[in-house]
């Protein structure tokens, strides 16, 4: 059987798979990283959004074999050891942009990406452009959009704590 | 998705090699189109053969009059590049909105092209720019390329190697897309080349086509305006749920027009 080697959350694995193993399927049943969501299987939904080499991919189209030795990081590896959350998890838990949660694993890894790789700072209707490959059921993403709106100023240092959500309204 | 052998050849010709031993096989570029097809079990190939090793299929780079894009760069490479972006920026706004970011992580103009997906972005601004695309054993003008529904003029164990385009006076290119899936409903580009205007539609037909009504009439007036009045026949327009056949012919004009003003 064919053998992966990457490294997953900053941990090096080697794991046999089979050749049609997808990425998502290696992360979850054979790491039991299970905070990556399958939702629709067809690249379409986003809950399976991992970074992959710094970009953010659907790890339900990847083949766990196209991850050779990739740096690889899910939900899981962004809270700090001591439980402090990343910002933009912060920002999802402050800005309540989540109801059901499903999505959220992948919203989250989208927003990273979407924020690291615009320094010079994201409108609301960027931010809405950024998620159009996320989709949630639930809560009309204003909140999700006001989240990342929020977390892009502590990414990128121009504020040092997280504005309230009270004082956005 | 069935089970199939896996390689990751480094060079074209190894490739080729694996490719013409064994008409099953299948290569992989982003596998954004192929593994949900394999998903589907819609095929069963013997063998999956990933490209992503090969340094040679990857890169843009300008090469006098033309930009050249190797077949294994990525949506997002091309929509962030400065060359493409200082050369032909319609080409880069187009990159930049295929599928979404992740898609556009993975995905490749190599694979976007040769799978000549009817609603795909690409194929419109190969023909549009009237480009080179480059394979592993000749070279194919792109009114030659594009045949029919997914098909193409490559042959089994024929490898895509880069596509060349000439740097255009002028390009524009616009689309409406399904909000759902995010394919091409009905695309326009436009562009004027060494004088010369041509005008390709995706995602309207079965596959991408030249409207020379409205090449000729840009060629003696390039307006917005000029192409508002070149009514496209619905006859070979796609038929779904999505939307009717006079409905896309519609759109036909309405982003010719839209993409003519894009390009200025």
């Amino acid at each position: 059987m064919p053998q992966v080697t990457l490294t997953v959350n900053g941990k090096t694995h080697t794991v046999e798979v089979e050749a049609r193993t997808l990425l998502v399927e290696l992360l979850r049943e054979k790491l039991r990283l299970t905070g990556t969501h399958v939702g629709c299987d067809t690249s379409q939904c986003g809950a399976c959004v991992v970074q992959m080499n710094g970009d953010s991919v659907k790890s339900c189209t990847t083949l766990a074999l196209q991850a050779e030795g990739a740096t690889v990081t899910t939900i899981e590896g962004l809270a700090k050891a001591d439980g402090t959350l990343h910002p933009m998890q912060e920002a999802f838990r402050e800005y309540h942009a989540l109801q059901c949660g499903f999505c959220t694993p992948g919203m989250v890894m989208s927003a990273i990406d979407l924020v690291e790789k615009h320094p010079q700072g994201l409108n609301e209707a960027e931010i809405r452009e950024g998620l159009e490959g996320n989709l949630c059921r639930c809560t009309g993403y204003h909140n999700i959009v006001k989240a990342i709106g929020a977390a892009q100023e502590v990414m990128h240092g121009r504020s040092a704590t997280l504005a309230p959500a009270h004082a956005a309204e | 998705m069935y089970d199939f052998a896996y390689h990751k050849p480094t060079t074209v010709a190894d490739a080729v090699k694996i490719l013409a031993a064994d008409s099953d096989a299948r290569p992989i570029s982003g596998g954004q189109t192929l593994l949900p097809a394999l998903k589907h079990r819609l095929n069963k190939p013997t063998s999956v053969v990933d490209l992503s090793g090969i340094a040679e299929l990857r890169g843009i780079k300008r090469d006098g009059n033309k930009i050249v894009i190797g077949a294994m760069t990525r949506h997002a490479d091309v929509a962030n590049s400065a060359e493409v972006k200082a050369a032909i920026p319609m080409l880069a706004m187009l990159a930049s909105g295929i599928g979404d970011p992740a898609v556009r992580n993975r995905g490749t103009i190599g694979g976007s092209v040769s799978n000549n997906d009817p609603a795909a972005d690409y194929p419109s601004a190969v023909v549009a720019l009237n480009a080179t695309v480059v394979t592993s054993s000749r070279r194919i003008a792109a009114d030659d390329f594009f045949q029919g529904m997914f098909t193409t003029a490559m042959e089994p164990g024929e490898l895509l190697v880069a596509v060349e385009f000439p740097i255009p006076e002028k390009a524009g290119y616009a689309k409406m897309r399904n909000p759902a899936s995010r394919y091409v409903m009905a695309g326009a580009f436009v562009a004027k080349t060494g004088g010369q205007v041509r005008v390709a539609i995706n995602g309207a037909a079965a596959c991408v086509f030249r409207q020379k009504d409205m090449e000729a009439a840009l060629s003696a007036n390039w307006s917005p305006a000029a192409v508002a009045g070149v009514k496209q026949a619905a006859d070979d327009m796609n038929s779904d749920i999505h939307g009717s056949a006079e409905y896309r012919a519609h759109l036909v004009t309405v982003m010719a027009k839209r993409a003519v003003a894009a390009a200025g």
